[in-house]
C-alpha cells in the first residue's frame, strides 16, 4: 500500500477546493446521503431536464479529502450525461472502488477517466470505501427520485 | 515500574503493522491484552472446559469455583460490599442495558425525568432513550462548558422532583474529562436520586471504590481493562438489585419453576441467564491480577506523566487543537488537525504503525456541543511510553506533509 496512491494530487485538490458545491438554481431531485460511521452527510441537488438529461449536478456536505473529492469529480463528469450515462458512470464507479475493474465506458473521455481512476487506490484501504461512494450512491437515489435517505450502512 | 516489561507482556507488540511497529493508541475503544490473559483462555478450554452450575462433574465443579473466584476478585478490585452485587454481562453497554430496562420498568413513568450529561457515550443515552419511548419519560442533559467539564450548578438545576434517576460518565472517553461523580452522587442522595456511574473508560485508568462513592451502580467492560471480549461488570448495591425485577429469562436464574408459577433465584444468579462467558471470566481474573502487579498508584502516575508529555507536545505541531481541557484529564486526547479530516488524519497514521481512531467516538451529542462533525483520537494504555508520543508526533507531522500545510 502506498499513501500516495491513495492521497494523489488530483484528490487533494479537488478535496481542497470542491468544484460544484452549493445548491444549483432550479434543482427538481435532491437526496441525502449519510455516513453513521463519521457522521459524513453529503446533499445532491440534481436539475433533469424533459429530456432526461442532467443540467444540473451540485453538493453540499463535509468529509474527509477522499469523499470531498470523490463527490467533486462526480460532479464533473456526470453533469451533461443522459439519465442512462450518468447510471452506467456510477456502476462503472461502484465497480471499480469496489472490485478494481478497469473503466471502459465510452461515455468518458481520456481526461475524465484519468479524474475518476485517480480514486481507484480506495480499494486498498476497505475501511476508506464508503467514504468515496457515498456521493455515488446518493446520486443514484436522487436520479431515481426515491426520496429516501442513502446510509452507507445499508448499501453495499 | 519498567514500562518495557510491561510492553513486553503484550505479545501483540511484537508484530508490526504496514512493516512499522504497532502504535497502539486506541486503548479507550479496546485495549490489548497480556500474555497471562491470553494463556488462561487457552489453558482453561484446553484442560479444564465446562459449563458452570449445571452439573456435579468434577470440570463443573471447578469451573463454577474459578468463576466465582473472579467474582471475589472483582469484588475486591472495585471495593464492594459483597460478591452478589457484582453481575456479569456482555459489556458496560448490557450493564447500562440491564438497570435501564429493569429500574425503568418499575419506577419510571410518563413524565418522568432521566438525567444524564452532553459528555455521555451512546451507550449511556440511546437506553434511557428506550424509556422516553416505551414510556414518555424525559431525558434531560447537563450541560458542559467549553473545557469539557460538567457545570455542576446547572446539573443541580436540572434536578426536580421529577427526576428518577441520574446517569452520568465517571470518565469522558473523548475529552479525558475525569468527572466529579462523587459530588454528584452526593447531591443526587440528599433528594434521594440513585445515581448510575458509566465506568467504561474509567475502570482502567482510576481507582475504582464503589462504596467510597456510594454510587447505587456502576457499569465496567472488561475488554477495556486489559480483559477478553465479551465480560462485563453490573455493580449493584444490594437493596436495589433485590428490589429490580429480572432482565432476562431462561435457564440459571430461576428458583423453581411450575406450569403457573416462576420464582427467581437469588443475587447474583438472578441477573446471569443462559450459558455466560465462561473461559471469558475465569481469565478476566488475571487481569485483575494484572492491573493490581502493576499497582493503580503507579498505573495512574504513569499514565498522567505520559499525557501531560503529549499534551505539551502535540500543543507544539501548527494546525493541531485538542479537545477540551478540562480540570482533571485522563490518558484520552481528542484532536483535529485544520485543513484535514479526521479520517484522513487515521489513514494516514495507520501507514505509520499508528493505531487512533476517527469519528464522533459514540459521542454524536458532545460533537454537536462542540461544532464538531468528527475528531481523532489518541488514548494510552499501560504498555504506552514517551517514544509512542514522538511517534505519534512523527507521524502528525507526516499528515501535513502529505496534505502540503503550511
Amino acid at each position: 500500500m502506498d499513501l500516495k496512491e491513495l492521497y494523489q494530487d488530483i484528490i487533494l485538490e479537488h478535496g481542497k477546493n470542491p468544484r460544484n458545491f452549493g445548491k444549483c438554481i432550479g434543482f427538481n431531485h435532491e437526496a441525502k446521503g449519510h455516513n453513521p460511521l463519521c457522521g459524513d452527510q453529503v446533499q445532491v441537488y440534481l436539475k433533469l431536464n424533459e429530456k432526461k438529461n442532467v443540467e444540473e449536478l451540485t453538493f453540499e456536505g463535509s468529509g474527509c479529502a477522499i469523499s470531498m473529492a470523490s463527490t467533486s469529480i462526480m460532479t464533473e463528469l456526470v453533469k451533461g450525461k443522459s439519465f442512462e450515462t450518468a447510471k452506467k458512470i456510477v456502476n462503472e464507479f461502484l465497480n471499480m472502488v469496489k472490485n478494481g475493474s478497469q473503466i471502459t465506458t465510452q461515455d468518458l473521455n481520456e481526461d475524465q477517466k484519468i479524474k475518476v481512476m485517480s480514486l481507484s487506490g480506495v480499494k486498498q484501504y476497505p475501511m476508506r470505501v464508503k467514504c468515496a461512494t457515498l456521493s455515488w450512491h446518493t446520486l443514484v437515489s436522487a436520479l431515481e427520485g426515491k426520496n429516501t435517505d442513502v446510509n452507507t450502512e445499508k448499501v453495499d | 515500574m519498567n514500562i518495557e516489561n510491561i510492553k513486553s507482556q503484550f505479545p501483540i507488540f511484537s508484530k508490526k503493522i504496514n512493516g512499522k511497529p504497532l502504535v497502539y493508541l486506541d486503548s479507550s475503544n479496546s485495549s490489548q491484552k497480556p500474555i497471562s490473559v491470553i494463556n488462561r483462555l487457552e489453558s482453561f478450554y484446553k484442560n479444564e472446559f465446562s459449563n458452570i452450575g449445571r452439573s456435579i462433574h468434577s470440570l463443573s465443579v471447578n469451573a463454577t469455583n474459578k468463576f466465582d473466584e473472579t467474582r471475589m476478585s472483582v469484588k475486591n478490585f472495585i471495593n464492594a460490599n459483597s460478591k452478589d452485587e457484582i453481575i456479569f454481562t456482555k459489556n458496560a453497554t448490557e450493564s447500562i442495558n440491564l438497570i435501564a430496562s429493569t429500574f425503568g420498568q418499575q419506577n419510571i413513568r410518563r413524565g418522568d425525568e432521566i438525567l444524564i450529561t452532553e459528555l455521555e457515550h451512546h451507550s449511556n443515552y440511546v437506553p434511557w432513550h428506550y424509556l422516553r419511548e416505551s414510556k414518555g419519560a424525559i431525558i434531560k442533559f447537563a450541560p458542559i462548558n467549553d473545557d469539557g467539564d460538567i457545570i455542576i450548578g446547572e446539573l443541580e438545576k436540572l434536578i426536580s422532583s421529577k427526576t428518577k434517576i441520574i446517569a452520568i460518565t465517571h470518565l469522558s472517553n473523548v475529552t479525558g474529562t475525569i468527572v466529579p461523580v462523587k459530588e454528584i452522587i452526593d447531591i443526587a442522595h440528599k433528594k434521594n436520586i440513585p445515581v448510575l456511574v458509566d465506568g467504561c473508560q474509567s475502570a482502567p485508568h482510576l481507582k475504582i471504590d464503589v462504596k467510597d462513592l456510594d454510587c447505587d451502580f456502576y457499569a465496567i467492560s472488561g475488554h477495556k481493562v486489559y480483559g477478553p471480549t465479551g465480560v462485563g461488570i453490573l455493580y449493584g448495591k444490594k437493596k436495589w438489585l433485590e428490589k429490580l425485577p429480572p432482565y432476562i429469562g431462561g435457564g440459571g436464574m430461576i428458583s423453581e419453576v411450575t406450569k403457573d408459577k416462576i420464582s427467581y433465584a437469588p443475587l447474583p444468579e438472578k441477573f446471569e441467564a443462559g450459558t455466560m462467558p465462561t473461559a471469558e471470566v475465569v481469565a478476566f481474573n488475571e487481569s485483575i491480577k494484572f492491573m493490581e502487579s502493576i499497582g493503580i498508584k503507579n498505573l495512574v502516575n504513569h499514565e498522567r506523566e505520559l499525557t501531560n508529555y503529549a499534551l505539551e507536545k502535540l500543543k507544539t505541531i501548527n494546525s493541531v487543537k485538542i479537545i477540551g481541557n478540562p480540570k482533571n484529564k485522563a490518558g484520552v486526547i481528542s484532536f483535529t488537525i485544520k485543513g484535514i479530516h479526521p479520517h484522513d488524519i487515521a489513514t494516514i497514521l495507520d501507514e505509520e504503525g499508528v493505531a487512533v481512531r476517527a469519528g464522533h467516538h459514540c459521542c454524536q451529542i458532545l460533537h454537536q456541543r462542540l461544532n464538531l462533525t468528527a475528531s481523532a483520537r489518541a488514548s494510552f494504555g499501560v504498555y504506552n511510553n514517551k517514544e509512542d508520543v514522538d511517534v505519534l508526533c512523527k507521524a502528525i507531522e507526516n499528515c501535513r506533509k502529505v496534505f502540503d500545510l503550511k
